[in-house]
């Protein structure tokens, strides 16, 4: 017969699990998830109209023109030779623009001076002695282009470029090498941003379990490691969901927009794969943010509490997001191993690895390594709640003494 | 691992209980201190299975403290615990219901749902759970009230809801953590007789409490608990009987020889004696009395209270805390 009172709980994952599902469900059906959903479209649109904004002003406000003082045959000749250029090069020559009551030098000096029109220089002299008058910044930029059309429009014969026949690889060594930066750069600060975003939820989530006391409740009944566990699976849960959100709502607006991104070169272990290792670090950036940020919401009592305590964390994440951003472009170096191996920067380090190298097994390797650190960081989470929380934990080297001396007898 | 059950006579705070059933709660020499003060201090407990035994104490006493560490919620310092034989209690969580003092539930779920998460944390499914978390609703009036979210139920009702909660699995132990309190009068008599239900039907019910009268009427055994230690534990009618029955004696002759026959704590009010009731009994001191013409007209032996009991036991200044506890709950 059965012994009714033999060994009878739910595994650490099933418990895991029950907490997961009831804080997942609890989240996205929640008001205050859509408001998370949104929060991130804030920032873009208003970065969006800002920076549209701000370039309409650019373009209201800067100018490419140049006054030009010239005789009149002289002013038409320029005017000529800058024609027959814009065609190859386009916006790099300025406009031009005759001024009529600027004659001499003295005179543009003044017209500038006393702030009228808006040129970004003015040219007088002649064209075999050009004088160009503005500001240090305006005329280093101008002066080279301004003797080209000058010497284009003194030539006898009119100028005709010849045609040039191109030909074009996919990459070369150096171009493919600056170009795998970038997508590691681009992977890398995604990578920052969704763990910096998504690991402050879990902060104020034990906060609102001791509010409501249920924490009492959980602790009787299974592992404070599973409460633990079940959380932080929730919350990432919930931030696959977001993710997903926001790259179909991306994807959906450049679609419609007719947008088109800017290509990335394809990163050394392939679209797919870095996309997948994508997911997976994200996941362990997560899991190891979110259990330090977990720790410390269950200390906490209040979310105000919460937001000081993580400080610290918040600020420590930051360095280790500029030390796997140092090590990125030293691939093999001292640096990068260390930026590798230090679990909070592992993540990012071994992203920018997979956009840059080939080789498959650093990233099996580094996964089971960051997992470990998961489970010691949740771990400890767990111990230091009990301690702090519950408190409850290890006993002193005496007391376990005599208590061992007490079992014994 | 499942230790040998202690069977006929058993420790329980120094006490000799002899009962033949095994213990569902064994506890040895718990100590437990926060903050360099002791909570509890060297507790004893044995619990015989199906048993309704209660934790008696004024607040601040270490109930709570005890409770905590025989469900696993907090370690003890020292001392060991078992819960059906268990060292670990989450070992067996799926046979434990526990009803915490500060009652705590999901605002945003719904009452059967509430009933069936806790359900899931021991182990039932949640299908299973929501179909149990109705049919409990049901059973105890408030079936209307399955649907309906938790805030936005009244205080009594939520609590009701926690408590089906703690039996939605069907456990072999409950622990109630003062589980009267901020109950109304009927809602109080509608617990015990839950409370007793449980028991005829072989679960072991433990739960602490301030008022003496609920333990009085409840329990089998009780662990008297004042400042962190426990004076008594054991079976409530030996609580009783470490009081002397009290005797109360009117006769018809005011004097005589008799009058040497009465105890030297006899004292006379209102045209009674009343004396403690002596060691060796009723029946020599009746012969006395007859023998002497006493003329006796009425002779009544009253058994001590359990909260006189208390009051012996643990001392005038705990008693008085337990009183004022009780009044506070009242109000």
């Amino acid at each position: 017969m059965d012994d009714p009172t033999a060994k009878s709980r739910l595994s650490i994952w099933q418990a895991a699990f029950v907490i997961a599902r009831r804080d997942f469900a609890a989240i996205l059906f929640s008001r205050a998830f859509l408001f998370f959903l949104l929060g991130p479209l804030f920032p873009i649109v208003v970065g969006g109209l800002a920076g549209g904004i701000g370039s309409q002003v650019q373009q209201q406000t800067s100018t490419s023109e140049i006054g030009v003082a010239l005789s009149a045959g002289e002013t038409r000749q320029l005017l000529a030779a800058r024609e027959a250029l814009v065609e190859s090069l386009g916006p790099a020559l300025p406009e031009l623009a005759r001024l009529e009551d600027v004659t001499s030098a003295e005179d543009a000096k003044a017209y500038l001076e006393a702030r009228r029109g808006n040129y970004a220089a003015i040219l007088t002299g002649s064209l075999a002695e050009p004088m160009l008058t503005g500001p240090r910044a305006q005329v280093d930029t101008w002066r080279g282009r301004i003797a080209l059309l000058a010497s284009t429009a003194r030539a006898e014969t009119p100028v005709s470029l010849p045609e040039i026949a191109t030909q074009t690889v996919a990459t070369s060594g150096a171009s493919q090498r600056s170009d795998r930066v970038r997508t590691a750069q681009a992977g890398q600060v995604l990578l920052f941003l969704l763990i910096m975003l998504l690991a402050g939820m879990v902060l104020s989530n034990l906060v609102e379990e001791k509010g409501n006391k249920i924490i009492e409740v959980l602790a009787a009944a299974i592992p404070m490691d599973a409460v633990f566990l079940g959380k932080l699976f929730a919350m990432l849960g919930v931030s696959f969901v977001g993710i997903t959100v926001w790259g179909l709502t991306g994807a959906a607006v450049m679609g419609f927009g007719g947008y088109q991104a800017q290509a990335l070169t394809e990163p050394a272990v392939g679209w797919p794969l870095f996309f997948l290792f994508g997911m997976l670090y994200f996941a362990m950036g997560y899991l190891l943010l979110g259990s330090l940020f977990l720790a410390i919401g269950s200390m906490a009592k209040t979310v105000r509490e919460v937001q000081t305590l993580s400080m610290p964390v918040t600020m420590l994440q930051l360095l280790v997001f500029f030390l796997a951003s140092y090590a990125m472009a030293r691939p093999g170096s001292t640096v990068e191993l260390v930026a590798a191996i230090f679990p909070l920067s592992s993540p990012f380090a071994m992203l920018a690895r997979a956009a840059q190298l080939e080789a498959i097994w650093p990233h099996l390797l580094a996964l089971a390594w960051q997992a470990f650190a998961v489970a010691i960081f949740v771990k400890a989470g767990a111990a230091l709640f009990r301690r702090r929380v519950m408190q409850s934990g290890p006993n002193s080297k005496r007391r376990r003494w005599r208590r061992g001396k007490a079992r014994a007898a | 691992m499942v230790m040998d059950v202690a069977l006929g006579e058993v420790t329980d705070g120094g006490n000799v209980v002899h009962d033949s059933r095994p213990l569902a709660i064994e506890a040895r020499g718990l100590v437990k201190g926060f903050d360099g003060m002791l909570a509890v201090d060297g507790v004893d407990l044995a619990v015989p299975e199906g048993a309704i035994y209660g934790i008696l104490g004024p607040n601040g006493a270490g109930k709570t403290t005890t409770i905590r560490m025989l469900l696993g919620i907090i370690d003890p310092d020292d001392g060991v615990r078992r819960i059906f034989g268990h060292d670990r209690p989450h070992d067996i969580a799926r046979l434990i219901g526990y009803l915490p003092e500060e009652r705590g539930l999901y605002p945003a779920m719904k009452a059967y749902e509430a009933i069936a998460f806790m359900g899931a944390l021991r182990g039932v499914s949640l299908a299973e759970g929501k179909r149990r978390g109705r049919e409990l609703l049901e059973e105890h009036g408030l079936g209307d009230a399955a649907d309906k979210q938790i805030r936005q139920l009244s205080k009594g009702m939520a609590q009701t809801v926690q408590l089906l909660g703690t039996l939605v699995h069907r456990p072999k132990l409950v622990v109630f953590d003062e589980p009267f309190s901020g109950l109304d009068a009927i809602n109080q008599g509608k617990l015990e007789r839950l409370i007793r239900t449980l028991a005829e039907d072989g679960t072991t019910v433990i739960f602490s409490t301030h008022v003496i009268a609920h333990a009085e009427r409840l329990c089998e055994g009780v662990a008297i608990i004042a400042g962190g230690k426990v004076p008594y534990a054991g079976s409530v009618d030996e609580a009783r009987d470490r009081i002397p029955a009290q005797v109360r004696l009117e006769t018809h002759a005011d004097d005589g020889s008799w009058r040497t026959a009465l105890p030297r704590d006899a004292r006379r009010e209102g045209g009674f004696w009343y004396f403690s009731l002596p060691e060796s009994g009723i029946e020599p001191l009746l012969r006395a009395l007859i023998e002497g013409e006493a003329g006796i007209l009425s002779l009544s032996i009253e058994r001590a209270g359990l909260h006189d009991a208390f009051v012996h036991i643990a001392g005038e200044a705990p008693a008085r805390a337990l009183d004022a506890d009780a009044a506070a709950d009242r109000n």
